[in-house]
Parts: C-alpha cells; structure tokens; sequence
C-alpha cells in the first residue's frame, strides 16, 4: 500500500513535471502532484456555493420570523 | 449523506485511471459533472410544476417552480465555476470560447432572465402564469444549447464532436462505483436544498396573504 502510494506519487510528479517542462506554463503549484489541487479548488467551490446559499435562504428565514413577530 | 461522504472519500482516495494532461482532475469527474445532473434535475422538476401551475392555477406549485429553478440556478453556477477551474489546469484556459462553455453561458442568461423577469412584474396571478410559460420555454431552450448544438461541432469537452463522454473511463470499473453513486448523492442534496427553500417560499407566501 505505502509502496504504491509512493510509486504513484512519483510518477504523478514525473508526469507533472514533464508537462511543465514542455509546455513552460505558470502556476505551477497547482500543476504539481498530479494536479490534485485542482480537485481541491474544485471542492473548495461547491462548499463555498452551497455555503452561500445556505446563508441566503437563513436571512430569508430571518426575514419571515421577523414579520410574524409583528 | 452517506453517498456524498462517500462521494468525497472514495473520489480522493479510490484508484483512478492514470491519463495524460487530466492526471488526478479526472477525481473532479465526481464533482463537476454531477452539479450539472443536479441542475438538469432541478429546472426538469420546475418545468413540471410550471405546467401542474399552469393546469390548476395553485400558486404554490408556482413557488415550488421558483425555488427549484433558484437552486437549479445555484448548481448551474457551481458547475460553471467547477468547470472554468478544471478547464484552465487542462484546456490551458479557463475560458476558451468553446461550444459547450459558450451554450452553457446562453442558457445561464436565459434563466437568470427567469429571474428578472418575476422581479419585473408586480402582479402576482401573472408573474406565476407568464414565468410558468417562460421557464418551460427555457428548459427547451438548454437542451438543445447544452446537449445537442456542442455536439455538432468541434469541442474540448467530453461528449462533444466526436469525443464521446465517458467511452476512455467507462470501461474503469473503480470509477462507476464512485460515479454512480456521485450522482444520486448530488441529485439527492439539490432535491433536498430545493424543497427547503420551497418551504421557505410558503411560508412566506402565507405569511404576506394572511
């Protein structure tokens, strides 16, 4: 298991590597490990658009509590 | 719940095919293409309780058709958001003017007209009535912007100008047992956010008209 890991790591860095070398792109971090920090930012997007969402229908409940208070 | 936590485990964590350029982003498969299924759900939901308003005239399918197409919106965004990240990792861009951003981004317009268009009208019985029509209309409209006109011409996205979607992963067993699932998962957490922001809306339906 640890071993594959570290074989697969390698050769995602390997592979990571030789497309930066190629291409000479920017943002590197991103392009390293395989890219799984795109799949991070990916992650990062829908939490933060539910997130939102959720916020936005609380304030709507809010708004109702306030007018049936009155 | 459990399918998304599953979802998000399994995606990180479960063997993956190894290819070129994607790489590890192929993880986002789990991710991005569902909030497009969810979206597809959510206005499919609307458009039936834009026509149930349209045959009985209830107002509370209306608001039902509002929230779903809100959070169907909501999703909408997130794919788009989701899709620009991948795209600019693997296309080199995130925006590169390809027929598949392109359609999407139209039909986004047209539902976030959906929206102007209720806010722009003051009278409720015909806000429901016309913005029924308008969003079975726009459902029509994001078929063919999304699934069929990509597919005429020469795309960098999967299923698209002789790129068939899933024919490299579909064969990757490991995968479905996390797709599949992915996609319920999704469905299931927009379904669930859309009736409670339906609820909301009766509720504040009654609580105006009492």
């Amino acid at each position: 298991m640890m071993n594959n890991k570290i074989i697969f790591i390698t050769i995602a860095l390997v592979l990571a590597a030789a497309q930066v070398n190629a291409e000479t792109e920017m943002a590197d971090t991103f392009r390293s490990n395989g890219k799984i920090y795109v799949v991070i930012a990916v992650l990062t997007t829908i939490f933060a658009g539910i997130f939102a969402y959720i916020v936005y229908l609380d304030r709507k409940i809010t708004k109702i509590e306030k007018t049936t208070k009155q | 719940m459990v399918l998304l936590a599953y979802t998000v485990v399994g995606g990180l964590l479960m063997p993956v095919p190894r290819l070129d350029i994607l790489n590890e982003t192929i993880r986002n498969l789990y991710f991005h293409v569902p909030m497009w299924f969810t979206m597809l759900a959510l206005y499919g939901a609307a458009v039936v309780y834009s026509v149930k308003f349209l045959r009985t005239g209830n107002m509370k399918e209306d608001i039902y058709a509002k929230q779903f197409t809100n959070t169907g919106i909501v999703f909408s965004i997130m794919g788009m958001l989701t899709g620009m990240e991948w795209a600019q990792f693997t296309w080199g861009a995130a925006w590169s003017n390809d027929p598949k951003q392109l359609g999407t981004a139209m039909s986004m317009l047209i539902y976030f007209a959906y929206l102007i268009l209720r806010s722009g009208i003051k009278d409720e019985e015909k806000r429901a009535r016309i913005s029924a029509v308008y969003n079975i209309f726009a459902f029509a409209m994001l078929i063919p912007l999304v699934f069929i006109l990509p597919r005429m011409v020469d795309s960098l996205h999967p299923g698209n100008g002789g790129n068939p979607a899933f024919s490299k992963y579909d064969l990757d067993s490991d995968m479905r047992l996390v797709f599949y699932p992915a996609v319920i998962g999704w469905v299931l957490l927009g379904f669930w956010i859309a009736s409670l922001a339906t609820r909301i809306g009766i509720l504040k339906y009654k609580s105006e008209n009492d």
